[in-house]
C-alpha cells in the first residue's frame, strides 16, 4: 500500500475494486464502513454485490476480467470531459501521451459491450471519482489473480496517476495483502531475483555486498525460477530436490490433479510444518515447526508496518523454530551463521543489509510497529510514499495496457463463469481455522454460489447438491443461491479439500507475474440426478 | 481567565475546546471512573458513573457528555459525588444477578465489581428490578448472559459505530429491557459475524467467549501484544496466556494499525496452536511409512541429499518455496540457505494468493 490503514477512517471518497474487504481483510473494511458512515463516499467495482456494496454511492457489477477495459473507459471518459488533473500529469509524470493514444480506443460504448455495465454507468462512475480529491483506492486478488494480473495492477495506477491521487494522504493505490506476511516475504527477498530490500541478484554491486555480509562467494548471478516453473520442473526432471515451507501447495495451487502429479515427481521433497497435510503427503522428510505464537519475531503488514510477534508458548515436542532448522542444514553444509535469535537475525542481518529497514530495530517496535521506508534510527517511518509527487524513479510512469480476456471463456460446453476467494469464517486451507469448532459450525462446508435466475433457470434450490465441472476436474457440492452473484456466475472459496475450487481452476497465469488465474475459468453447472 | 482553563479538584486544567470534562481530567492523570463511555464512539451518557459536581450548576453532570469550559470549577470525588456514586452502582447491582462471582468469567476484570469494590458497596440495597432472560447458549463463539447486563450500551456502539455492523440494538422497555437481535433471535440467526467487538466492550460478564468457563480466568492471566497471523491487516492483538497456553485473545487497545479491533478469525481463530494434531518431531519416510526421527538423523538426511543432488546435478537442480506467513527472519534465513549455501536463486513464496 503506498498508504496507510488510519488514514481510511478520514478519507472523503474511496474506489474499491476487486477486493471482498469485510470478508477477507474485516478489520480495514470497518474503517472504510466508519467513513462512509461519515460521509465519505464509495465506489465499489466488481461483479458481486457483497457486503461493502450495500455500503456503496456506486456498485459497478463488471463482469469477471473485464477490469482493464473497465479502468481505460474510465480514463477515456476523463480524458474527454477534461477532468483529470493536469498539473499533476504535467508535473509529476511521463507518458502520458502513450497512455493517451491507448485509452482513447475505449470509449464506453465499447466497454460496455466488455464489461456488460452501461455506458452510461462507466461516465457517471468517472464522473463520480473525478468529483472528490483525493480518492482512496483499494484492490485486493480481484485485480491480481488474473492473467492479465499485472496490466490490472498498471491499470489502477494509471487511474490514481491521472486523478492526481498520487503521494498525498487519503489517496494512492492501496492493495491489500492476502496473507499476513506476503509483505514481509518479498522485502525478505523470498523472490528468485532480489535479496532483502529488493536489491537485484543481477547486479553484481548487490552480489558483492551480500557476499561480504555473509562472508560467501560466487553468490548465483542470474534470476531463478517462480513457483510455477518449478512445479514444470519437478516432472521434465531438472528440479530434483524441493523444499516446501509451510505452504499447502496441494491445495492452494490452481488445477489440484496436475500439482499432485509434480509433487510426487520430486526426487527428493522436504516440508517444514506445523501439521501434515495434502503436501506432506508427498514428501520424504517432514520437519515439525514453531508456529506463530511459539517464537519471536515480525510480521510486515500490507502498509508496510514491521510489527513485533511475541511467544507465548513453547512448541509441541520436539519442534523448532524455522530460522533455527535453516540455520542447521547449514551448519551441516559447512557454514556457521552468528545470528541465534530472531532478533539478532533482524538487528545485526536484515535491517543492516536493507536500505530501507535500517531505522527499523527490535527496541523502536516494542509497542506499536515501524512502516518502511525507515532509514535511520532517528526516522519516524512512512506512512505514505510518494509525497508531493515525488516518486523513487522521479516522475510517475504511465504504462497503457491493452484488455485481454481471460485465459478460458465460458463457451457453449461451459457456460459459466467460476471466480474464487475467501470467506470470512475461515482461512485459505483451514490448517489453522479449521481447528476452531465455532468457526466450523459457523462455515462447515463450501458452497457453490449462484445467482437466483441461474438457479431458475437449471432447476436448482438453495441447498441442493450439485456438480460443477470443468476441463480439468469435477467436484459435488451444494448450491447456495444467493443475490451476490450475477448471472452466468459461480464463486467458491478453497477452504475445503472436498470440494476445493482448485479442482477445477485453470493454471494459466500473468506472463510477467506467474500469478494464477484463480478469478476466471469456465465450467459447468448440472443437476444431481 | 484568558486561556482555556478549568479546575478540576482544585487543579488547574488546560484543555482543548471541544473536549469533555473527562478528557481534560485524563490528561492531567484525575481518574473519573466510567462505565458506558466507548472511546472513539459518541458518548450516550447512559450510566450515570461519570457525574462530577460542577460549581453553580444545580445537578450533578456527566463528565463524559459535558464540554470543559473557562472557568469551570469541578469536584470529582466530593461527598455528593461519591452518594450518587454509590446509588447508581447499588442501582446497577439490583438490575441483574450479580450475587454471585463466584461463577461468573468476568470476576476480577468486571468493571462494575471494581466500582462496588472502589466506592465500598456491598450489596444491591434496592428490590431487584430485571427480567430474568435466560443465558443463550445456542451460538458458536458468543454466550450472552442477559442476566448480568447492566444495560450501558457499549456493546450496541461497538456493534454499530466501530465495526459497523448494526447487528444488535435496545429492545424492549423499562424492566423488560434487552439487548436483541434483529426480531430478537440468537446471534446465530442474525446479521452477526462474530467479531466479538462486543465482547471485548462489554464491561461485565454479560456478554463472554464460548468456552469461558472450560478457561482460567482472564484476570489470572499474563498479557502478551502480538501481531494477528491471518490477513495482512496485522491487528495487534493481547494474548491472556495461563500455564503457557492462550486463554482469550483481545484487540490491543489505541494501537496501529487497528485501534482496539479484531475480526472473527483474529478474535477466535487460535485453537490450532494447541491441537493434538500439531507435528511434533521430525518424520522420515521409508517405504511410503512415515518414521518418527531425531533432529539429528532428518537434518542429517537433509543435508547430504542436497549436498549430493547439488553436486551430481548443479545448485539449480533444487528449489525452495518459502512461507508468507510465518516470520520475516525466516524468510530471511531460508533465501539465504539457498543463496548463500545451495547458490541458487530458485526461492519463491506464494506471494500471489
Ligand atoms: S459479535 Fe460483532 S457483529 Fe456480532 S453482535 Fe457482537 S459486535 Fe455485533
Ligand atoms: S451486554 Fe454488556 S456491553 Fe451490552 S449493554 Fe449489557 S452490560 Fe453493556
Ligand atoms: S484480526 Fe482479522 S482483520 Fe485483523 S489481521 Fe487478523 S484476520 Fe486480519
Ligand atoms: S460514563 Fe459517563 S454516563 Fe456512563
Amino acid at each position: 500500500m503506498t498508504n496507510s490503514f488510519k488514514e481510511f477512517k478520514h478519507a472523503k471518497m474511496f474506489f474499491v475494486i476487486g477486493s471482498n474487504m469485510t470478508e477477507a481483510h474485516p478489520v480495514a473494511a470497518t474503517y472504510v464502513k466508519n467513513a462512509v458512515r461519515s460521509g465519505a463516499k464509495l465506489i465499489v467495482v466488481d461483479p458481486r454485490k457483497h457486503k461493502l456494496a450495500e455500503f456503496a454511492d456506486l456498485h459497478v457489477p463488471i463482469k469477471v476480467g473485464s477490469d482493464i477495459a473497465f479502468l481505460n473507459a474510465l480514463m477515456y471518459v476523463l480524458i474527454k470531459e477534461d477532468l483529470y488533473d493536469k498539473d499533476f500529469v504535467t508535473n509529476h509524470t511521463e507518458n502520458f501521451e502513450a497512455l493517451k493514444e491507448v485509452v482513447m480506443a475505449y470509449p464506453p460504448e465499447r466497454a460496455s459491450d466488455i464489461c456488460g455495465v452501461s455506458s452510461e454507468t462507466i461516465v457517471e462512475t468517472a464522473r463520480l471519482a473525478a468529483s472528490i480529491k483525493p480518492m482512496m483506492l483499494c484492490y485486493t486478488l480481484g485485480i491480481t489473480e488474473h492473467s492479465c494480473g499485472r496490466n490490472n495492477v498498471v491499470s489502477v495506477a494509471n487511474l490514481q496517476m491521472l486523478l492526481g491521487n498520487m503521494g498525498m494522504e487519503m489517496g494512492g493505490v492501496n492493495p491489500l495483502r492476502g496473507q499476513n506476511n506476503v509483505q514481509g516475504a518479498c522485502d525478505m527477498g523470498a523472490l528468485p531475483n532480489v535479496f532483502p530490500g529488493y536489491q537485484q541478484v543481477v547486479n553484481p554491486d548487490a552480489r558483492k555486498k551480500f557476499e561480504e555480509a555473509w562472508g560467501v562467494d560466487n553468490l548465483p548471478d542470474k534470476n531463478g525460477l517462480m513457483i510455477p516453473q518449478m512445479m514444470d520442473k519437478l516432472v521434465t526432471g531438472e528440479v530434483k530436490a524441493f523444499y516446501i515451507f509451510g505452504e499447502n501447495l496441494a491445495n492452494t495451487e490452481p488445477d489440484i490433479r496436475k500439482v499432485e502429479h509434480e509433487l510426487s515427481s520430486a526426487e527428493f521433497l522436504v516440508c517444514q510444518d506445523i501439521f501434515e497435510n495434502e503436501t506432506t503427503r508427498f514428501a520424504h522428510v517432514v520437519l515439525p515447526a514453531a508456529a506463530w505464537s511459539e517464537n519471536d519475531g515480525t510480521f510486515t503488514n500490507s502498509e508496510r508496518r514491521v510489527s513485533r510477534v511475541r511467544t507465548a508458548c513453547p512448541p509441541p515436542g520436539i519442534a523448532k523454530p524455522n530460522w533455527w532448522i535453516f540455520r542447521e542444514i547449514a551448519k551441516r553444509m559447512g557454514q556457521t551463521w552468528p545470528s541465534q535469535s530472531a532478533k539478532e537475525l533482524w538487528d545485526n542481518e536484515i535491517s543492516v543489509l536493507a536500505p530501507s529497514l535500517g531505522g527499523i530495530k527490535y527496541r523502536r517496535i516494542e509497542l506499536d510497529g515501524l512502516q518502511w521506508p525507515c532509514p535511520t534510527e532517528e526516522h519516524p517511518g512512512t506512512s505514505f510514499l510518494h509525497k508531493g509527487g515525488q516518486f523513487t524513479s522521479g516522475k510517475g510512469h504511465f504504462t497503457p495496457a491493452e484488455w485481454t480476456p481471460p485465459a478460458e471463456v465460458p463457451n457453449a460446453d461451459y457456460p459459466y463463469v467460476l471466480s474464487t476467494g475467501r470467506r470470512l469464517y475461515h482461512y485459505h486451507t483451514r490448517t489453522q481455522t479449521g481447528r476452531t469448532p465455532g468457526l466450523n459450525e459457523l462455515l462447515g462446508e463450501e458452497t457453490a454460489d449462484i445467482s437466483i435466475s441461474d438457479a431458475r433457470k437449471l432447476g436448482i434450490s438453495n441447498g441442493e447438491t450439485i456438480r460443477l465441472s470443468s476441463r480439468r476436474g469435477s467436484i459435488s457440492l451444494k448450491a447456495r443461491v444467493t443475490q451476490e452473484v450475477p448471472e452466468n456466475m459461480v464463486w467458491m472459496a478453497f477452504h475445503f479439500r472436498d470440494a476445493n475450487a482448485n479442482w477445477l481452476t485453470n493454471p494459466a497465469f500473468d506472463p510477467y507475474t506467474l500469478t494464477a488465474e484463480y478469478k476466471a475459468c469456465a465450467v459447468k453447472i448440472e443437476k444431481m440426478v | 481567565m484568558s486561556e482555556n482553563l478549568l479546575v478540576i479538584d482544585g487543579q488547574e486544567v488546560m484543555f482543548e475546546p471541544g473536549q469533555t470534562i473527562l478528557e481534560a481530567a485524563e490528561k492531567v492523570g484525575i481518574d473519573i471512573p466510567t462505565l458506558c463511555h466507548l472511546k472513539g464512539t459518541t458518548p450516550t451518557g447512559a450510566c450515570r458513573i461519570c457525574m462530577v459536581e460542577v460549581e453553580g450548576a444545580r445537578t450533578l453532570m456527566a463528565a463524559c457528555t459535558v464540554p470543559a469550559a473557562k472557568g469551570m470549577v469541578v469536584q470529582t470525588e466530593s461527598a455528593t459525588v461519591v452518594r450518587s456514586r454509590k446509588t447508581t452502582i447499588e442501582l446497577m447491582l439490583a438490575s441483574g444477578r450479580h450475587d454471585d462471582c463466584l461463577v461468573c468469567p468476568a470476576s476480577g476484570d468486571c468493571r462494575l465489581q471494581e466500582l462496588a469494590y472502589r466506592y465500598k458497596v456491598k450489596s444491591a440495597r434496592f428490590p431487584e428490578t430485571f427480567t430474568e432472560y435466560p443465558m443463550e447458549t445456542v451460538n458458536p463463539l458468543i454466550v450472552r448472559n442477559f442476566a448480568k447486563c447492566i444495560l450501558c450500551g457499549r456493546c450496541v456502539q461497538a456493534c454499530r459505530d466501530v465495526q459497523v455492523n448494526d447487528a444488535i440494538d435496545f429492545g424492549y422497555r423499562g424492566a423488560t429491557t434487552k439487548i436483541v437481535a434483529k426480531g430478537d433471535m440468537a446471534l446465530k440467526d442474525s446479521d452477526c459475524v462474530f467479531c466479538g467487538q462486543c465482547i471485548q466492550a462489554c464491561p461485565v460478564g454479560a456478554l463472554v467467549p464460548k468456552d469461558a468457563w472450560k478457561k482460567p480466568r482472564v484476570c489470572e492471566t499474563e498479557q502478551i501484544r502480538t501481531t494477528c497471523p491471518y490477513c495482512g491487516v496485522g491487528c495487534q492483538q493481547i494474548l491472556h496466556v495461563k500455564n503457557k497456553k492462550i486463554v482469550q485473545i483481545s484487540a490491543a487497545e489505541n494501537a496501529e494499525p487497528n485501534q482496539g479491533r479484531l475480526c472473527v478469525k483474529g478474535r477466535f481463530g487460535y485453537d490450532f496452536i494447541h491441537s493434538d494434531e500439531r507435528l511434533k518431531t521430525p518424520l522420515i519416510k521409508k517405504d511410503g511409512v512415515f518414521h518418527e526421527a531425531t533432529w539429528d538423523e532428518a537434518l542429517d538426511l537433509v543435508a547430504s541429499k542436497f549436498t549430493q543432488i547439488i553436486k551430481d546435478h548443479g545448485p539449480d537442480a533444487v528449489a525452495g518455496v518459502s512461507c508468507a506467513r510465518s516470520i520475516n527472519e525466516d524468510s530471511y534465513q531460508m533465501q539465504k540457505l539457498f543463496r548463500g549455501v545451495f547458490k541458487t536463486n530458485n526461492i519463491d513464496h506464494c506471494a500471489r494468493t
